[in-house]
């Protein structure tokens, strides 16, 4: 086990690790990638059957299955790909324009 | 205190057992098949229990030190020549990641022509990787030399690759008395690794060797190249340490005192030659007998190649009017690479050297006591060119 | 049961679930591969990366070659893994792989397993030395490809996996050219016959399935090699939201059979009969980079040797199988 703190190093006044380590903390999270999207997944949830193919099929993890057993879709990182909404058996997810 | 006869290749190869690397991969390569064919023996009779893997490849070799090395271990490989060539891209990356792997560099020409003889072009042509470099002149120094970089490139100060330098066939294979000590006194002396940031294991899951974007990039070099300048510290504590420990066992084996340089006759000469590794014994020769003819001239020798002993050099060759720097390799287009770093190191000095390369040994060509002798006769009468090849 | 066909929710309790936690058609609900990476949309190297992950658990050490999952999972100072994870070159993630399994010996750590894994490019082509090493000398690695058949981080560009007929960067169609004129490289062999003991082919189409192969893999005691064809939205030149469709009609078709060799003897797992396959047309027509097989004229004899060497390679395939090979 290592201390991280002794791996922190600032240079010029920018902070940095030494050899460039990580801690691999998924710390990715902190990009909301969903502003990349023109368009996004909006389930009828009327219609699912909480099958799970959306959320075993999104490229980017974007699917949490609630309390309920229904997938909602988190949108700080959908790219809006569509993948969902091709691979729902029931044609539940549509895919909307986002409006700017 | 155990003194044998041994080659030099051997001797390493006992160092290397006593230091006990998690994980050897070796790869064969003229001349360094010495060393990694005893530490294999070693490993074969259960006297040396490191993880040996025979790998497919020089880049293989440096890649399973550098997955070793991230896991937290002590890594070690060996190679020359077009071994170190084909390395060269993870060169770099061992020591951007800061991975203290160690090896032992037996210097051997570079192709084309294809050649398995002593000159220093493939080290010297990677000095900009980022690894510390070491040239050794003798037996008993490449052994010592091999101990002391381990306790050098793990140090949480440095966390930089280093390699040992030793002249392929005219050290290499060279039978030399050395004395290699006991496992005990290594073992007090160089004490187990212990990472500071590279470790693989899921209780902390770490990533190692991210992109680093143009934002990034340059700061991390910086915390890399500052700690390279800053070994030269390191380097020095443990030559120390390693001379009080050590005391000299067999006469003119080693330095008294080990330090970046070692100077020979140095006091009042008037004309130095610098070079590095074991031509500097033939070369201790000859300034012997041209001071027993009364010229005022003297050895410089390099240890510590990579970070440059700038300080070192100024001092030891202060006052001298003339240098004539012997060279086993050479930039193409600019000249002897020694040479030029030396004039740099002695730009805007006080005394303003005449400062001359001599090109000598390519491919295993002997560097002959006559060639020094004309070296020197053509240093101290100004003839001659700024870059000599002494054929 | 077919992914994509309809269910009810009462059906799907029937997935089994690799411990009792909650789990999801099968797959455990724990993500270490983390959103926010920069794949594109629609990437299926990030959906593989999902499937391995999961599949991989803690107790691994992930080692990666240069290529677009490296790329787009480690923009230091952030980084998508959440567990042990190393990258160093291009060509030699099983060369490190070697290093991180040697030390792990060392260190007496039988309980964690290392997994490297890479591109196509880094697999197939300039990381072929490093892996043949590897999978010779024997060790205890589980190593997937995500083949997206082609160098895709660094502009789509012909490798030794990209098929027959396929336009590349370095490999297009044009008036003298029908694009690749070699076939894919058959790495699942080669490394049999370097001492894989167990080596399959599987697709992000069909995830339990290839959920279960690369936990077979990682389970091996030895050298074991898993091909995960994931599709490439900018590469072969489709919408986004068919990455799943592409993939299964490649698998339906026969254009990328799912198969395992397991201690060197051959089982199909689909499709299984050759005369059941669906035209491989269906497959290629979806796609940009063999758009020039259908237009501005259609090359019916490069349609027709794809469609052949489709067929004959499943029914090697199954022979293969029924003779015990």
């Amino acid at each position: 086990m290592i201390d991280f703190e002794k791996v922190k190093q600032t240079v010029g006044g920018k902070k940095i690790t030494l050899g460039a380590v990580l801690k691999s903390d998924g710390s990715t999270v902190a990009t909301k990638t969903g502003g990349w999207r023109s368009l996004r997944p909006v389930t009828d949830f009327s219609k699912c059957v909480k099958c799970g193919n959306c959320w075993t099929f999104c490229p980017d993890a974007s699917y949490k299955k609630n309390e309920k057993g229904y997938f909602e879709v988190n949108l700080d990182y959908c790219k809006g790909c569509g993948i969902c909404s091709e691979v729902c058996p029931v044609k539940c997810i549509s895919m909307v324009r986002e409006e700017k | 205190m155990t003194k044998k006869v041994m080659e030099a290749s051997h001797a390493i190869a006992e160092a290397i057992k006593m230091i006990e690397p998690d994980v050897i991969a070796a790869y064969p390569i003229t001349p360094q098949t010495h060393i990694v064919e005893r530490l294999s023996d070693f490993v074969a009779d259960g006297e040396l229990k490191s993880q040996y893997i025979n790998v497919d490849s020089e880049f293989s070799a440096l890649s399973a030190c550098i997955g070793a090395s991230a896991t937290g271990c002590r890594a070690y490989s060996s190679t020359s020549s077009q071994g170190l060539a084909l390395m060269f891209e993870l060169l770099f990356i061992t020591s951007g990641m800061r991975l203290p792997v160690c090896m032992s560099e037996v210097n051997r020409a570079l192709s084309a022509p294809i050649n398995i003889w002593n000159d220093h072009q493939d080290a010297i042509s990677c000095r900009d990787s980022g690894w510390l470099q070491f040239y050794v002149e003798t037996g008993q120094e490449a052994f010592d030399l091999s101990l002391m970089q381990f306790k050098i490139s793990e140090d949480k100060d440095v966390l930089l690759p280093s390699m040992v330098c030793m002249d392929g066939f005219t050290l290499s294979h060279v039978y030399e008395p050395v004395d290699i000590t006991t496992k005990k006194l290594v073992e007090d002396f160089v004490p187990r690794y212990k990472p500071v940031h590279a470790v693989l294991d899921p209780e902390q899951p770490l990533t190692q060797g991210p992109i680093g974007f143009p934002s990034e990039y340059m700061e991390i070099r910086y915390a890399q190249c500052a700690a390279l300048n800053n070994s030269i510290k390191t380097i020095e504590k443990v030559f120390k340490g390693f001379s009080d420990k050590f005391p000299v066992q067999i006469k003119n084996s080693r330095p008294e005192r080990y330090y970046h340089v070692e100077e020979y006759q140095l006091h009042d000469a008037e004309i130095a030659f610098v070079a590095m590794g074991s031509m500097c014994g033939t070369i201790k020769d000859v300034v012997d007998r041209l001071r027993n003819r009364g010229e005022k001239v003297g050895l410089l020798k390099l240890i510590t190649y990579r970070p440059f002993p700038k300080d070192a050099i100024k001092k030891s060759l202060k006052g001298i009017k003339k240098i004539a720097v012997l060279e086993k390799a050479i930039s193409p287009g600019v000249g002897g690479v020694l040479c030029d770093e030396i004039a740099g190191v002695l730009y805007k000095t006080d005394t303003q050297p005449d400062i001359r390369s001599f090109i000598v040994g390519f491919g295993g060509r002997d560097v002959k006591l006559d060639h020094i002798e004309k070296i020197y006769e053509m240093t101290k009468n100004d003839k001659g060119s700024k870059e000599e090849w002494m054929f | 049961m077919d992914v994509l066909e309809p269910r009810t929710a009462s059906q799907s309790g029937s997935f089994k679930s690799r411990d009792l936690k909650m789990a999801i058609m099968g797959l455990p609900e724990e993500e270490y591969f983390a959103p926010g990476h920069r794949a594109c949309a629609g990437c299926g190297a990030a959906i593989a990366m999902r499937l391995l992950t999961k599949a991989a658990g803690k107790n691994v050490i992930l080692v990666e070659s240069t290529g677009c999952i490296e790329v787009v999972s480690t923009p230091y100072p952030e980084t998508a893994w959440r567990l042990p994870w190393i990258h160093g070159a291009f060509e030699n993630a099983a060369s490190i792989a070697s290093g991180v399994e040697s030390a792990l010996k060392a260190k007496g750590r039988k309980d964690i397993k290392v997994i490297g894994f890479g591109g196509d490019g880094g697999t197939y082509d300039i990381g072929i030395l490093g892996l043949s090493g590897a999978f010779e000398r024997g060790h205890n690695i589980a190593f997937v490809c995500y083949d997206n058949e082609a160098y895709m981080n660094t502009g789509i560009q012909r490798s030794g996996a990209t098929p027959f007929g396929a336009s590349t960067t370095t490999s297009p169609s044009g008036k003298a050219s029908i694009g690749k004129v070699q076939w894919k490289k058959d790495l699942v062999h080669m490394l049999v016959a370097n001492g894989a003991k167990y080596a399959a082919t599987a697709s992000i189409a069909f995830p339990q399935d290839a959920f279960k192969k690369i936990q077979t893999a990682i389970k091996t005691e030895g050298p074991s090699f898993v091909n995960l064809y994931s599709p490439c939205v900018p590469g072969w030149k489709y919408e986004p939201s068919k990455t799943v469709e592409v993939a299964k009609l490649g698998v339906l078709t026969g254009a990328m059979p799912l198969f395992e060799v397991i201690e060197g003897k051959h089982k199909v797992t689909m499709p299984r009969d050759p005369e059941k396959l669906k035209p491989v047309e269906e497959y290629l027509n979806m796609q940009g980079r063999f758009r020039h097989l259908f237009k501005p004229k259609r090359d019916d004899k490069a349609l027709e040797e794809i469609q052949k060497g489709v067929k004959d390679r499943l029914r090697l395939l199954l022979e293969y199988e029924s003779k015990g090979l």
